[in-house]
């Protein structure tokens, strides 16, 4: 399985420095009472790995909502390659935005094939009189699109598993097969919630491989995560979110070492408190309890 | 090859095999002996109710079927032989007889047991109804008798042999009594994939195996009411899991899953020759209903089945095309006085009932799950009620309110007129023969539409809607446009049914086209054969409402618990088969379907998926 995926698009550069793929300006999503995500301003540009973390509840999965049109922020816009985004789910993924959910979403009952194939929906245009005749050109098109599809399980390493029901498979490998969707629909900007999650160290080093590989080929990644060694030692950029703002955006050293992303995730010394020891002790606490394991900070709670 | 079931010896009945090497084994102090007295009494039991069925079992033809003459099994009697034959033939198989290993390919023990359960249960139903039917005992002649020993005989054999184990368990069964053995009987291992065949063979267990149904709906559809029938139902009962648990459904699934095409030829020879084998009016004109119901049930299965929307309220499209094609029909209370020829009348039913899907459902699919299903079931009693009331008194006369549209003239296509008698190549066609082949073709056009659109693009999508509505959205699925397809295809299938219907019936009138009634067709009625046959698949709502419509029609004489017993039916098979009869090809799927650990039961609850 030595293959990346054949698309039409030569590579894009690696170095983010292409044009925007996503720009979200002034996002806001309220839910009643409840502001998810206030005023928050994006950008992805061609190329580019882009991380975004915060503490839970934060409004990074609303976020994701409002960019793919599952929500419809109270304010804001989102553009995708320079045109503004409408909506409606499908047509967002149609634009070229694919996604995957935080609780795994796949089609449990279908086949991991299946699965892949639906993501193909887009990109294929058979419609039903087409499928009741089974001219030579739906047979073109459906035997396109299994090899199409069989590429993209080929690449996340799931070929072997094609006849498999979703719901069989082992959970690092259904995450996998979300990405595999997602991937299928040809997207120009993929959106990873929490794509490690539950993930050994092994599987979360395999992941991070098979995201440096998407972006060889010429999808910009949004992805967030709670594992901070996973997005620092992947995203170009990393932004914050906090009580549904977007608190710093910049690159992963600039981001790790301000003290503001930490006190949002560990909480703020109290006023008058010899802050400095404090804050010592607290390293010092993160410093064991999360010794051998990954330095995973996220879900505080 | 052969089987992954390890039998508990591998020798068959040589002698006595050497236990060294083996972990001692937890059964019965001499597992060897008792398999042998097992085989033998089930085998003793065999034949004995094989010689039962050629001895007269009751001195009077009075009993339906009339058991009295030597030499000639009739009626029950002919269950009870197929089911002592089956019993050897399991029986051989499980000895390890060269030549028969290819019957049980799944479990051999499970298999037999149950099968010599079936010929205990349809012997000793008929021994139970002649009793009551002609009071008393003294009603059965010595081969009622033998046939009652032989087969608890046999069911006695059956159960000192040893369970079957689940492959890789060793000694996962405890000292199994009597009733574990039972009822590890029901619950047996998944039978393992069977070893390929040569491809001639393969294609001819498929034809066979379609004679063999059109026997047994034959069978059923000829079944007077009453014993007969029940008879049937239980022989059926049991002999189905009993085959089932040998493996050969799913050996035969995976043939007709190989060969799609030989196997809807062969299906759709057998239904074609159903007409032919019959010479009584009356089980054609239940074959021709049984036939349009399940049609209407097969096109409710593409909305249900393949796009998740539940609709209560489907026959109002059967009611739509049946009235179109009545009012275009030049039936004299017509109100239109039309008369188009048919083929004119179907496209017309057709598109009404399209455009009745697309009305209903373009404000009701915005809708999801229960409110949707509600809202189908209020648009299904509106069209009953408008019907009723479009007679010139409420409202204009349309439909002629109550009383319906009857009389409807007989179907006529190039000079073939269907209401007469017509001899084809021999054989004598009635009426409802006629429309039978009809409808068959009719049949086999939604079964096209249904086959082609689930294995497609758009049928992808119908079922990536029906497992979560907002990942196929994601995917970049139109769900509502989608659904409103689905919706609207389905219409325009019920309302084709529909045409056939009203020249079948001579008549229509509103209170066919009822949410709920004690016959067929009614939207619940129609939900029923979908789901106890089995969402998604074709074979399953065909089977499923054939079934329906025959047990009501065979048990007439308990009309009144009907519904009653449909219920405790219905809520059994979801206890203990949620799939329905057939199970869906992705529900079939050998893959690791249990012992995934971190893989929950699946939960496939009929209707929850609907709720996505
Ligand atoms: N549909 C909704 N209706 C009301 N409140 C909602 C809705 N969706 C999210 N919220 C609220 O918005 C806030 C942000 O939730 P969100 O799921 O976006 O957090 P998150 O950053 O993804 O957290 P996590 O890291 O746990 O996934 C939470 O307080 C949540 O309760
Ligand atoms: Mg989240």
């Amino acid at each position: 399985m030595t293959t990346t995926p054949t698309t039409d698009s030569a590579p894009a550069p690696r170095s983010g420095t292409g044009g925007a793929v996503l720009e979200a300006s002034g996002v806001t999503m309220r839910f009643g009472g409840l502001t998810a995500v206030r005023d928050v301003d994006l950008t992805v540009r061609a190329g580019e790995i882009v991380g975004l973390i915060g503490p839970n509840g934060a409004g990074k999965t609303t976020f994701f909502n409002c960019l793919t049109g599952l929500y419809i922020p109270t304010e804001g816009t989102v553009r995708y390659k320079g045109t503004v985004l409408p909506h409606r789910s499908h047509l967002v993924t149609q634009a070229g935005i694919a996604r995957t959910f935080q609780n795994i979403r796949l089609f449990a009952n279908m086949t991991v094939l299946e699965n892949v194939l639906v993501g193909r929906h887009t990109r294929t245009h058979e419609g039903l009189l087409s499928a009741l005749v089974r001219g030579p050109g739906f047979r073109r098109a459906e035997r396109d699109s299994e090899q199409r599809a069989m590429e993209l399980l080929d690449f996340t390493g799931l070929a072997a598993k094609r006849d498999h029901l979703a719901r069989n498979l082992p959970y690092g490998e259904q995450r996998k097969l979300e990405i595999a969707r997602a991937l299928a629909s040809e997207p120009g900007l993929l959106l990873l919630d929490e794509p490690t999650a539950g993930m050994t160290a092994i599987e979360t080093t395999a992941t991070r491989e098979l995201v440096l590989a998407i972006r060889e080929q010429g999808t910009a990644v949004l992805v967030i995560e709670h594992d901070m060694r996973f997005i620092f030692n992947l995203c170009d950029r990393v932004a914050v979110l906090v009580q549904g703002q977007k608190l710093i955006e910049g690159t992963p050293e600039t981001v790790q070492n301000d003290d503001r992303v930490i006190a949002a995730y560990l909480g703020t010394p109290f006023d008058g408190e010899p802050g400095e020891a404090e804050a010592a002790e607290v390293r010092a606490a993160e410093q064991t309890g999360t010794a051998g394991t990954d330095t995973t900070q996220g879900k505080a709670d | 090859m052969t089987t992954q079931h390890t039998d508990l010896t591998t020798a068959g009945d040589g002698p006595a095999p050497t236990t060294a090497g083996r972990p001692p084994l937890p059964l019965n102090a001499d597992p060897h002996t008792s398999r042998r007295l097992g085989r033998l009494l089930t085998g003793a039991g065999a034949v004995l109710s094989f010689a039962a069925t050629m001895l007269p079992w009751t001195w009077t033809a009075e009993f339906p079927g009339d058991l009295t003459i030597a030499f000639y099994p009739a009626g029950l009697q002919l269950l009870t032989l197929a089911a002592a034959l089956l019993t050897a033939a399991l029986l051989l198989a499980s000895a390890g007889v060269t030549g028969l290993r290819w019957l049980t390919p799944g479990g051999k023990h499970s298999a037999l047991l149950l099968m010599t359960l079936a010929n205990l249960g349809v012997t000793w139903y008929t021994a139970g109804a002649i009793a009551t039917e002609l009071g008393g005992l003294v009603n059965f002649e010595p081969g009622m008798w033998i046939g009652v020993a032989g087969t608890l005989l046999a069911v006695i054999g059956a159960l000192a042999l040893p369970t079957d184990l689940p492959p890789g368990a060793d000694g996962g069964t405890p000292a199994a009594g009597p009733w574990q053995r039972l009822r590890h009987a029901f619950k047996a291992p998944a039978p393992g994939s069977p070893a390929p065949l040569p491809g001639w063979a393969e294609i001819l267990i498929i034809c066979a195996s379609c004679a063999i149904g059109l026997y047994a709906f034959a069978y059923g559809i000829e079944a007077e009411d009453g014993p007969p029938f029940i008879g049937f139902l239980v022989m059926a009962a049991f002999a189905a899991p009993a085959l089932g648990k040998a493996g050969l459904f799913r050996r035969l699934s995976a043939l007709t899953a190989r060969h799609r095409g030989v196997t809807l030829a062969a299906a759709f020879a057998a239904a074609l020759l159903f007409p032919v084998t019959q010479s009584n009016e009356a089980y054609t004109n239940i074959a021709v209903s049984v036939l349009i119901f399940a049609t209407v049930a097969l096109g409710l299965n593409m909305v249900v089945g393949l796009a998740g929307i539940l609709d209560l309220g489907y026959v109002a499209f059967l009611g739509v095309g049946a009235y179109t094609a009545a009012l275009v029909s030049g039936a004299e209370t017509s109100s239109i006085g039309l008369h188009v020829p048919f083929w004119a009348a179907v496209l017309i039913g057709a598109a009404v009932a399209l455009v009745f899907g697309l009305v209903i459902g373009f404000p009701s699919l915005r809708l999801h799950g229960d409110y949707l299903a509600i809202v189908t079931l209020g648009f299904g009693e509106i069209f009953r009620i408008s019907v009723q009331n479009l007679d010139g008194d409420s409202g204009p006369n349309v439909t002629n309110g109550p009383n319906g549209i009857p009389n409807i003239p007989d179907l006529e296509i190039f000079g073939f007129n269907f209401g007469d008698e017509h001899t084809l190549l021999g054989f004598e066609l009635g009426r409802f023969a006629n429309y039978y082949l009809l409808m068959l073709l009719f049949t086999a056009l939604v079964v096209t539409v249904f086959r082609r659109s689930d294995n497609s693009r758009i049928g992808r999508a119908w079922i990536a809607i029906r497992e979560d509505e907002t990942a196929a959205r994601a995917m970049g699925v139109n769900a509502f446009r989608l659904k409103l397809m689905a919706f609207a295809l389905g219409a325009t299938l019920a309302g084709m049914a529909g045409t056939v219907l009203a020249h079948v019936e001579f008549s229509v009138n509103p209170e066919s086209y009822k949410f709920v009634h004690t016959a067929p067709p009614n939207s619940a009625f129609l939900l029923i054969a979908v789901i106890l046959g089995g969402m998604g698949t074709v074979s399953g709502p065909l089977i499923g409402a054939a079934l329906l419509y025959l047990i009501p029609a065979k048990l007439q004489f308990m009309a009144d618990y009907q519904l009653l017993l449909f219920g405790i039916a219905l809520i059994l098979l979801m206890r203990f088969r949620p799939e329905g009869l057939i199970a869906d090809r992705r529900k079939q799927l050998e893959f690791h379907e249990t012992g995934q650990l971190d893989i929950p039961a699946p939960a496939t609850a009929g209707l929850g998926k609907t709720e996505a």
